[in-house]
């Protein structure tokens, strides 16, 4: 059986939503950062939130990347069961970000982890980084993930004893405040607690895809104990040194507790295209 | 206070910055990261592709773009994480009268090689587009092989800022403070 969907609308698709998500930050973002440059008291942090919403303005309206720092691509693929069979989506997820590396345009990012050579196109052996997923749809959808070095390098993963639930606080706020200004705070914390060593760290990823203001009661009330540290924007000091907590969980080995801390700067960056059963696509 | 400084720069252009003073720059610029870092603490003076005498150092890996003539443009140049910096930063200044580095985060265990030569001034991170408005040249550009984000870029800026004074000549510290007061709040936050 012949897919409706090409491996042009592939490539496509993934160059407009690594482009939207490199140059426009999504406007529940947004929101957040303008409301924390209201009710920031600090001059310096309200300084650096002024500069910063400034900076998405230019951004979006000369459509250039957000930050020189374009990341390395991470994708979040979900294929609808539901679909057709596709093309080889590796090779066309691929050449969708060695062509946006020249179209946006994209910094030379990736590097051979040794040798430390530049491969010159944004990919190499493992990237792009595509996590798979399945739903019941009949759509396929790409969410383009840029993830900056300087707040990827601030995230942990570490083992807790299974007795140790109750020092996860203080394991955030310790890993905040070592953090300080490097990964360009305000940040979002994703928080993966669960799961096996690998799964925790992908649960505080996708954690940060979530809507920011949708947060529980214990991630609002984690939220006020990080903004309580003073750490502030950029790290000088302020009430605003994270916008948002997202904890995601799952069931892990009653011998284990695992827990992921993956660290957004404020350029939360991320943009979704969905294509349907007949090639067509939209970014949403 | 407010202070509008032009490079190169003596030491009586910075000696009087504290701690929290905001700073706008006018003059050339150098970016320098990691590698370039390496290669000028390995060059010797007279194989310098730059002269670094009162120079303005930013911690920058810019994206730059060739436009039809063919000369370089900056399309993004916010800073770069200074503490990937800060071991090789003693030596830079021993060797090397630089009297600014620019960059952003902070930097660790460096205040006091700093002491009477140089200051350190932030810049807001991921302001990579904002930065670009300040640069009205990009002059030229050495140690390419290095990659587009590790070379060294001459820049020519105009009022490049607000930069905050992060590290002054005096050794005063404001992430060192800051992070002082974090962990009181931390056991605070915790009770």
């Amino acid at each position: 059986m012949e897919s409706g969907i090409k491996h042009e609308d592939i490539v496509e698709a993934t160059i407009s939503a690594i482009k939207k998500a490199e140059t426009e930050l999504p406007d529940d973002v947004v929101a957040c950062l303008e409301k924390a440059e209201q009710i920031e008291s600090s001059e310096i942090a309200r300084s650096h939130l002024q500069a910063i919403l400034e900076n998405i303005g230019i951004a979006r309206r000369h459509s250039v990347p957000i930050c020189q720092d374009t990341g390395i691509i991470i994708l979040f693929v979900e294929i609808g069961r539901k679909l057709p069979p596709l093309p080889d989506l590796e090779n066309a997820l691929a050449e969708g970000v060695r062509k946006a590396t020249v179209e946006v345009p994209l910094r030379p990012n990736v590097v051979h982890p040794l040798t430390r050579e530049n491969s010159g196109d944004n990919t190499g052996k493992g990237l792009p980084d595509i996590k798979y997923s399945f739903n019941e749809s009949e759509e396929l959808r790409i969410t383009a993930v840029p993830k900056g070095a300087g707040s990827e390098n601030m995230s942990i993963l570490k083992m807790l004893n299974p007795t140790e639930g109750d020092s996860i606080d203080r394991l955030v706020l310790e890993t905040i405040r070592d953090a300080g200004g490097k990964p360009c705070p305000p940040v979002i914390l994703g928080i993966g607690v669960g799961g096996s060593f690998d799964k925790a760290a992908l649960l505080a990823k996708s954690a940060l895809l979530e809507q920011v203001n949708d947060m529980d009661e214990k991630e609002h009330a984690l939220l006020e104990k990080v903004n309580s540290l003073g750490v502030g924007p950029m790290g000088t000091g302020g009430d605003t040194t994270a916008l948002a907590v997202h904890i995601m969980t799952a069931h892990c080995h009653t011998a284990s507790l695992p827990v992921a801390i993956n660290i957004q700067c404020w350029a939360n960056r991320h943009a979704t295209a969905v294509i349907g059963g007949e090639g067509k696509w939209n970014i949403i | 206070m407010e202070y509008h400084l032009k490079t190169p720069l003596t030491i009586e252009d910075i000696e009087s910055l504290r701690i929290g003073d905001v700073v706008y720059i006018s003059g050339n610029i150098f970016t320098a990261r990691d590698e370039a870092h390496k290669h000028i603490l390995e060059t010797p003076l007279e194989n310098m592709p730059v002269d670094l005498e009162g120079a303005a150092i930013y911690h920058c890996g810019p994206l730059m773009q060739k436009n039809d003539a063919a000369e370089w443009e900056p399309v993004a140049a916010g800073p770069t994480t200074s503490a990937r910096m800060s071991a090789m930063t003693p030596q830079l200044l021993e060797k090397h009268n630089v009297r600014v580095l620019i960059g952003k985060g902070g930097m660790d265990n460096v205040a006091d090689s700093m002491k009477g030569k140089c200051v350190y001034l932030v810049y807001t991170g991921g302001c990579a587009a904002l930065a670009v408005n300040s640069i009205t040249k990009v002059c030229d550009v050495h140690w390419l092989d290095l990659g587009m984000p590790e070379a060294v870029w001459v820049l020519k800026i105009d009022k490049f800022g607000p930069l905050v004074v992060g590290i002054d000549t005096e050794g005063e510290d404001l992430f060192r403070n800051i992070r002082e007061k974090v962990n009181e709040n931390l056991e605070r936050a915790l009770r």
